[in-house]
């Protein structure tokens, strides 16, 4: 899976190689992500958990070039998709990827959908930019989207304005716009954050079967446990811009290695269990401008912390077969390359 | 806090049949076309000492449930009686003069707190009010609060942007804890924060509930962690509770169609369990215009004949368990 990054396999659509991503505040440039490597492979769900501040969303910014002009900015790393590097693309060359090989939909669906334009506009629009199509091709095209997502009457819903609909349905339409041209990789920022419980599942149950007809690989960023549980073939957990562990789903919540992810399956009350009192984890995040230079970030709130923590950064090392970690309690963390393959 | 010493307690507050409409205006003249029946027919009692959870989606009225119940608005009908005393129609000075014994923490830290003033002057505020000393007087009395929710003394002279989310909310819980009040609202406390500061707060929610006695009303979509707070739990849909019993009974077997659907739609946090999920369809119909009959009948499974034509109302279905559904009349 990981460890062999020079020679991916035919099966990898998507390699983050050490990425650097952060923002340039009064000439210094802040580091939201640092040194975040993953692959994505064809039809792998890839589950990025993490709390607000971890960097997941400037990943997933990044990846698209989608970072704010002025103070967003990608420092260092590549982003290899199906082969070709797009980190250095031009607007132009991005502009026949988003959308069309890799698409994305965001948490809020009310700010990401123009209110003054129809759900059709909307939807054809995307079609008109990456296919040649008649119009009247797209309109009963875009119908048909609306009917895949879950809509019933599309025929009027394609003529309405996004406020008619409620938030379900706007994330419905979301998605329609975002598999419209059937990328082969698809982004999920917080796809189910802003929805109620039934909604969300609604919606979770509609990726769910988009991916297995479409074939796509999907990125799914969220901050919701249950649903990296529910939905995830592999997961990445990310703290303070870095990787600390990856996995796949059920070593994550059943054999979890890094002290964090520990400490943040105990701090989530469970509906089948009473707990007396909730596993927490003291102090904060540290902010990207106090943000330590060497050392683990995550030392100063981790219980088993030990004298070397905050002398030497902890690699990303292979604690079992296919089982990630960066924690110096496991000695591949402390291997200059840091990610050499284990061996037992 | 079992369940079996919560039936002996007294009851705190009690509510009776409570409706909170809002007027809908149209035209020239803002002449009122119809109401949003926001909060429609609720009633419960909470026992002193206990946390009794308010569950439902956005939109179901429990916001609007507990605001009321403060009296931050009028209940357009119904009874609130709290300590013995119906407070529905109190106004004035002895309203204010009961507001002390209850007090309320509010879902979002970031807009809660004024941005203009000091911690300390934000946590003596309600203590100057009501106790009429000066702020300098209760200095003290405010950082040994701080310190109670787990803030250093010197968060007193600071103002709200230095904190983060789950410190401000620790601010706002010292100040609805400043009076002693019997009961505080807790409107959402954790929903903008993130698992492991969340986990924090209720930690200190629980701590405070033991040293001081309070009783909670704690108001929240997410089941997990009303279960967790809560000793009776109450689904609340469209503006009407459709079950109420104790938090154990309504995970291990939920009567009503709705509750049952929420509860198998919590994504569980373990890659082992896969339940099966019942999909409702639809969203959660308009309160300005709810259905005929029972107000779930359009996405229910279950529904019949009887549940369009007729509203359920909460019966006992077996011991300290209600629900509001036909199926089980």
């Amino acid at each position: 899976m990981v460890g062999k990054e020079d020679s991916p396999s035919l099966d990898t659509i998507l390699q983050v190689k050490e990425l650097k991503a952060g923002f340039d505040i009064d000439g210094k440039v802040y580091h939201a992500v640092d040194n975040v490597s993953f692959d994505v492979k064809k039809k792998q769900i890839l589950g990025v958990v993490g709390e607000s501040g971890c960097g997941k969303s400037v990943m997933s910014m990044s990846i698209m070039q989608l970072l704010p002009k002025e103070t967003g900015k990608v420092t260092g790393g590549e982003i290899v998709f199906e082969g070709k590097n797009i980190e250095n693309y031009s607007i132009n060359q991005m502009n026949t990827i988003r959308g069309n090989d890799i698409s994305m939909i965001f948490q809020e669906p009310m700010t990401a959908l123009n209110p003054v334009f129809t759900i059709g506009f909307q939807l054809q629009e995307i079609l008109f930019n990456h296919q040649k199509i008649s119009k009247k091709d797209a309109r009963e095209k875009s119908i048909h989207l609306l009917r895949q997502v879950g809509i019933s009457r599309p025929e009027n819903i394609v003529d309405e304005y996004p406020h008619q609909l409620s938030g379900g349905m706007r994330q419905r339409v979301m998605i329609a716009i975002a598999i419209a041209c059937q990328p082969k990789l698809l982004i999920a920022d917080e796809p189910t954050t802003a929805l109620d419980v039934t909604v969300q599942a609604q919606i979770l149950d509609l990726l769910r079967e988009i991916q297995s007809i479409n074939n796509m690989a999907i990125i799914l960023i969220t901050h919701d446990l249950g649903v990296v549980a529910e939905m995830c073939d592999d997961v990445i957990v990310m703290y303070a811009g870095k990787i600390v562990e990856r996995t796949n789903v059920d070593a994550l919540f059943h054999n979890p290695k890094h002290p964090y992810t520990q400490l943040l399956l105990q701090s989530i009350p469970k509906l089948d269990e009473e707990e007396k009192e909730l596993g927490s984890i003291d102090g904060l995040v540290p902010s990207l401008k106090d943000m330590p230079e060497v050392g683990c970030r995550f030392a100063d709130r981790c219980p088993k912390r030990m004298p070397e923590c905050t002398e030497i950064t902890p690699l990303l090392g292979f604690v079992e077969n296919g089982h990630e970690a960066a924690c110096l309690l496991y000695e591949n963390s402390y291997q200059t390359n840091g990610r050499n393959t284990y061996v037992k | 806090m079992s369940n079996n010493t919560a039936e002996k307690r007294e009851v705190l507050l009690e509510v009776e049949d409570l409706k909170t409409y809002f007027p809908i205006k149209a035209g020239f003249f803002q002449r009122t076309v119809g109401h949003v029946k926001a909060v429609d027919g609720v009633s419960f009692q909470i026992h002193n000492g206990e946390t009794f959870g308010l569950v439902g989606e956005s939109g179901c009225g429990k916001s609007t449930t507990g605001r009321t119940l403060l009296k931050l608005m009028n209940p357009t009908d119904g009874k609130i009686i709290f300590d013995g005393q119906d407070i529905s129609s109190l106004k004035g000075k002895t309203l204010r003069a009961i507001r002390k014994d209850f007090q309320m923490v509010f879902q979002d830290p970031y807009a809660s707190l004024n941005p203009m003033q000091m911690v300390g002057d934000i946590v003596s505020e309600p203590l100057v009010n009501f106790r009429g000393k000066s702020v300098k007087e209760l200095k003290e009395e405010v950082m040994d609060l701080l310190n109670k929710v787990g803030l250093p003394s010197d968060a007193y002279y600071k103002y709200a942007h230095e904190f983060s989310g789950g410190q401000r909310q620790r601010i706002g819980i010292a100040r609805a804890l400043a009076l002693r009040p019997k009961l505080i609202i807790a409107d959402e406390p954790v929903s903008a924060l993130d698992v492991s500061v969340q986990s924090q707060v209720l930690n200190l929610l629980k701590e405070l509930q033991n040293e001081f006695q309070l009783t909670f009303l704690f108001i929240a979509h997410d089941l997990s962690v009303v279960k967790h707070m809560s000793d009776r739990i109450a689904v609340m849909y469209l503006g009407g509770i459709v079950e109420v019993t104790d938090k154990n009974s309504i995970f291990a077997e939920p009567l009503h169609p709705y509750t049952q659907a929420l509860i198998s739609a919590i994504p569980e946090p373990d890659p082992r369990k896969k339940k099966q999920r019942i999909i409702l369809e639809g969203d959660v119909p308009s309160p300005a215009n709810p259905p005929t009959g029972c107000p779930f009948h359009p996405r229910c499974s279950h529904a019949m004949k009887e549940c369009m034509e007729v509203k359920p109302t909460l019966k006992e279905v077996k011991a300290g368990h209600n629900v509001a559904c036909h199926l089980y009349n």
